[in-house]
């Protein structure tokens, strides 16, 4: 139940009361899948979305945001541009190295629960951008949940995505605390091994050899 | 031919190298020891009037043979006239050119960029830091023919290093509009920007 918990980790009053309620249904009247089904659907369909948009795929999103597409239609009512309020974290275009810290700071800034869409090539793998400049996908900074291709994506591949985003979340299992896990940087400053991050980075096609870490 | 270039060989003499009119531009090369004095001269006068400097920037050639290239592109806004100042310099040297930020101001980030992207030292600049990359960017200078397109250290490296950035240490009392509110910013910001506290590149493993 740590997703009731402060940001501090401390629990509030309000949040005893409701856990407690919550392990009351669980336990005497074995209703957990009822009430995991219950708050699964209300989160699949009341997500907040945080747009991170750095490029042309950003544009893409405003377009799915806007009356043609219109995000509203799954309960993506309200852009939240506080990582305070929102739900889901959508990376839509290239992330610069620069940029980094920024992204990063912003996923943990975000509550509980919390996933991330990561939006286009770039976002995924670093698209056509390999050079010094750019992260070679957001997944060596942040955990992603749902990727969507696309160079940029059109607004129905994001719908697309947006809508495997709420089957997973429907899927989730609301008493596995583990799921809602904070994942920090490690001692080393990064969130995967480094082994790992070279090995997702490595150039593909006719790209040249890369640097190894030793 | 724009006008000027004749001027600026009869009042510099030897000082000028050659003058190339390409496609009806006008490009004049100048030693580098006299480039400040050509560009002082070119601002200040009467009948050349530069008063808008379009752009400075840097040229590093595919052949290594030839010689790395400082350009200051010049506009008079009052006659209308077009004119590009080169001076040479060897890669393999040292790579320093004067600094003209009291003639136009605008040529402050101009400077810090060409500085940032090629490592040209542009002396009596009042604020040479890097712009495009973060002030701790350790892997040299990247629009450099020597410098590979990955850049030279390894990804989980590159990570590394951005990810230990504080995304604030970019605001320094340089940036002149914090500077002016200094005694409205909060305390903690205060304090690090009395203390000049920059980002500091942690210990690699």
């Amino acid at each position: 139940m740590k997703h009731l918990q402060t940001i501090d980790g401390s629990d509030s009053w309000l949040t005893t009361k409701v856990q407690s309620l919550f392990e009351w249904a669980a336990k005497t009247a074995r209703i957990d899948g009822v009430v995991n089904k219950a708050v699964n659907l209300s989160r699949a369909n009341s997500l907040w979305p945080m747009p991170f948009g750095t490029a042309c795929c950003a544009i893409e999103f405003m377009a799915t945001a806007a009356s043609r597409f219109d995000l509203a239609r799954f309960g993506m009512e309200r852009q939240a541009f506080s990582p305070r309020q929102s739900d889901v974290l959508i990376c839509a275009g290239r992330l610069p190295f620069k940029l980094a810290p920024v992204i990063r700071r912003i996923y943990d800034q975000m509550p509980q629960p919390k996933w991330v869409i990561s939006m286009g090539a770039c976002a995924s793998t670093g698209g056509i951008f390999d050079n010094y400049a750019m992260v070679q996908g957001i997944d060596t900074v942040v955990p992603v949940d749902v990727y969507v291709p696309g160079c940029p994506p059109r607004p129905e591949g994001l719908l697309y995505g947006i809508l495997m985003l709420h089957k997973k979340i429907k899927g989730e299992d609301l008493f596995d605390s583990s799921l809602r896990d904070e994942q920090l940087l490690n001692d080393k400053g990064l969130r995967l091994p480094p082994e790992q991050i070279d090995e997702v980075s490595e150039p593909f096609g006719n790209s040249v050899h890369q640097f190894r870490s030793a | 031919m724009n006008s000027s270039a004749n001027a600026l060989q009869a009042t510099f003499g030897n000082a000028i190298g050659r003058v190339v009119d390409a496609r009806g531009e006008t490009i004049v090369y100048v030693s580098p020891a006299k480039v400040r004095d050509v560009l002082v001269w070119l601002k200040q006068t009467a009948g050349q009037d530069y008063n808008y400097l379009v752009d400075v920037t840097a040229v590093e050639y595919r052949d290594r043979e030839r010689p790395l290239e400082v350009v200051w592109n010049l506009r008079s806004l009052s006659s209308r006239q077009d004119l590009r100042i080169k001076v040479e310099l060897d890669p393999r040297g040292e790579l320093a050119v004067p600094s003209v930020v009291d003639l136009w101001a605008g040529a402050n980030w101009l400077e810090r960029e060409v500085y940032d992207m090629f490592g040209v030292t542009f002396t009596g600049h009042p604020d040479l830091r890097r712009i495009l990359m973060w002030e701790t960017y350790a892997e040299g200078y990247p629009l450099r023919k020597d410098f590979p397109l990955r850049g030279r250290f390894s990804r989980s490296e590159q990570v590394r290093q951005a990810l230990n950035v504080n995304p604030e240490g970019h605001y320094s009392m340089e940036e002149l509009a914090i500077a002016d509110a200094y005694d409205e910013l909060p305390r903690d910001m205060r304090d690090r920007l009395a203390r000049g506290e920059r980002d500091k590149i942690p210990n690699s493993e």
